[in-house]
């Protein structure tokens, strides 16, 4: 079940990469929340019911409500137009997210360890990366953000791998999940609607020699 | 006693929030100040000793603590002078203290703590909390230094965490759950190299966005450049030496596994391309504060060199990032009495220095000839160290890489100083300046005087304490 869970969560990325509105990038953030919760849920059988909880709660109420509302928010206070506006088209998106996949694939034939399951570091590190090319090629900073939403999935499918033998690290993953929506979007992607007309990183090309 | 500390500071940051009195905010700042002193003379005399388990002051965290210390009192005292000249409001003051002693904190926590899992909470605190302090003028431009600051390091803190994941794969195999320093380097032999590698990897280069080697070094730049002068001068300084244990912590335990060569070449890389990256920059930059801070991402590199070559080496790479801490920061400290003379950064607004200031020009010519490692420069004995041990470990390539680009550097270096200090500047009124008092430049002077004295004339405990924390490291 937590393959299928997984596998579904990959495609997600899939369709990330040819996703057209902005809306469609909240609503596979809002999904793969849900998975996360699923794969949580199945997976994690020996840690104590608090942390368990507070895990869930996490990924269900955190990732998969409270962001994606938030975002919608934002984009609608800042009127960001709807379009994510990618520098490649979305043909060769797809084949650079599927090449990502292959190679992670490929890289995880290396593992000599039995105990770490390789389909969690497979679907980790190609979020991981799927989400750093859609930040490289995406315009918006909003789209940075929800690039940077994408890589902390990726980072908590990876935490979950070591989950039941190690939930400190989870919790630390969850700080870290908090810490960087909050501040990213909570502050910034307000402030920066609030100083700046259009919210483009073209209007962050001032810094520079 | 580290648990006070915590407290103390976090409540007299808390304090400074909220309070909006002059007075009572100098004191808290002064209480905050004996704190750290305190705290640090404490931690020096109950060295190894584990507090609240996850913290320990070992020897190189008690030298980098105290470097901290020495410069967090200038810093505190250029900040005073900084906020007293601009009419702020005192809310943007507040969080300006505030964030100022939660950076100070969260720095020296991350020195001493003996595990990587709390040093990289703290590390995401340094984050938070250079943000305020790099976004304290309110404008478009502080806001976009900012934006990169905080995306850039938020990315690299969760390549710092997927590491630990990482990390924590391989101690699982070798029987283990603790990720305390000590661990690892005892079971560093029997780790599994693939995780160890990509743990390095990934640990490596999310610590480059503190340390300022390529490739995360670009948003440094802009904070330093963007944030008030004191501020730059904590996070060219100090805030790097955190990145530097970080890497170098875990660079012991790679060092005592079969990965030491393939990591010394990692490392290797980057110091290289920093180096050539900052002689790039240095040449065509015309902000005198980006200059400085592109100079800091020289040093790193050069550290980093140290560390590659061995031997000789890593003694000079600890001695040289202390010294360095002390050079950057003086010339940052007086680049805020630059800027309240010339209400400019840029090189082609700036001229004649010496006449409007004498003091200051004195100490940013010092500063220069320290920053570029000329004797009487502590820096000259730690670059020569390092360049001697590249020698010896065969680098003989390397060194004529860096020796080439070192020359270039200080050649553009010493342009843009002397274009400020003698050439006059075009168009420049001459009627309103502002006089500063020399008594501003004493923290300056004091603080190059420590790095001709530690540099030329080391204490022996300070040597020994150098010795002891590369103890672990294979000679």
């Amino acid at each position: 079940m937590t393959n299928v869970l997984l596998i579904i969560f990959t495609i997600s990325l899939l369709y990330l990469g040819i996703a057209h509105r902005l809306f469609t990038y909240i609503k596979i953030l809002s999904f793969q929340g849900v998975i996360l919760f699923g794969i949580a849920f199945i997976e994690l059988n020996h840690i104590n019911a608090i942390n368990l909880a507070f895990i869930l709660l996490e990924s269900i109420i955190f990732k998969a409500i409270a962001i994606p509302l938030f975002l919608n928010h934002v984009m609608k206070r800042n009127r960001i137009t709807r379009d994510a506006e990618p520098f490649l088209p979305n043909f060769i998106s797809l084949i650079i997210i599927t090449s990502i996949i292959i190679a992670t694939f490929i890289l995880s034939n290396a593992i000599a360890d039995s105990r770490i399951s390789k389909i969690y570091f497979v679907v980790a590190i190609s979020t991981l990366f799927t989400g750093l090319y859609i930040i490289v090629t995406r315009n918006k900073i909003i789209t940075h953000v929800m690039g940077y939403l994408i890589i902390e999935n990726g980072v908590f499918i990876l935490s979950l791998a070591v989950g039941n033998e190690m939930p400190m690290l989870l919790n630390l993953g969850i700080l870290l999940d908090i810490f960087a929506s909050v501040f990213l979007l909570g502050i910034f992607v307000n402030k920066i609607g609030d100083v700046l007309k259009d919210v483009d990183v073209d209007q962050l090309k001032n810094l520079k020699d | 006693m580290t648990g006070y500390y915590l407290a103390g500071a976090f409540t007299i940051s808390a304090l400074l929030f909220f309070n909006r009195n002059r007075l009572f905010n100098d004191l808290l700042v002064i209480g905050f100040l004996v704190l750290q002193i305190g705290f640090t003379v404490y931690e020096y005399l109950h060295l190894n000793k584990i507090e609240l388990g996850y913290f320990s002051a070992d020897a190189l965290g008690i030298l980098l603590l105290t470097t901290l210390t020495v410069i967090s009192v200038p810093a505190m005292y250029h900040s005073h002078k900084y906020l007293s000249t601009k009419n702020d409001s005192a809310r943007n003051i507040a969080i300006y203290y505030s964030a100022m002693v939660v950076l100070l904190t969260a720095i020296s926590a991350s020195y001493i703590s003996n595990h990587i899992a709390v040093t990289w909470i703290f590390v995401e605190l340094t984050t938070l909390s250079a943000s305020a302090l790099i976004y304290h003028r309110r404008n478009n431009r502080s806001l976009e230094g900012t934006w990169k600051y905080v995306f850039v390091c938020a990315i690299s803190i969760t390549l710092v965490f997927i590491g630990i994941l990482f990390l924590s794969f391989t101690l699982q195999q070798a029987g283990t759950d603790d990720l305390s320093f000590a661990v690892l380097i005892k079971k560093a032999p029997v780790l599994n190299l693939f995780w160890l590698r990509l743990a390095f990897i990934f640990i490596f280069t999310g610590f480059t966005a503190k340390l300022g080697l390529v490739p995360m070094y670009t948003a440094g730049i802009d904070a330093k450049d963007k944030a008030p002068s004191p501020a730059g001068a904590l996070l060219s300084s100090v805030l790097m030496n955190m990145g530097f244990v970080g890497i170098f912590r875990l660079y012991v335990v790679v060092a005592n596994s079969p990965l030491h060569s393939w990591a010394d070449h990692v490392i290797l890389i980057s110091a290289l391309l920093s180096i050539f990256v900052a002689t790039v920059y240095m040449t065509k930059v015309k902000n005198i504060k980006r200059m400085f801070a592109y100079s800091s991402i020289e040093h790193m590199g050069i550290v980093m060199l140290g560390i590659v070559a061995g031997g000789v080496g890593f003694y000079a790479a600890i001695l040289h990032i202390i010294l360095h801490a002390f050079v950057k920061s003086s010339l940052f400290f007086q680049m805020g009495q630059i800027y309240r003379i010339y209400k400019s950064k840029s090189i082609y607004d700036v001229g004649n220095y010496f006449k409007y200031n004498t003091t200051g020009a004195v100490v940013m010519l010092l500063g220069f000839f320290f920053a570029t490692a000329m004797p009487p420069s502590g820096l000259f004995i730690s670059e020569f160290l390092i360049f001697r041990s590249l020698f010896e470990s065969n680098y003989l390539w390397v060194l004529i890489i860096v020796m080439l680009l070192l020359t270039m550097i200080i050649w553009a270096f010493g342009k843009n100083i002397f274009k400020l200090l003698f050439s006059p500047a075009v168009g420049f009124n001459e009627d309103q300046i502002e006089k500063i008092n020399p008594a501003e430049s004493v923290s300056q002077f004091i603080l190059l005087g420590l790095v001709v004295y530690l540099g030329l004339n080391p204490p022996q405990e300070f040597v020994s304490l150098i010795q002891e924390a590369i103890k672990n490291l294979p000679h």
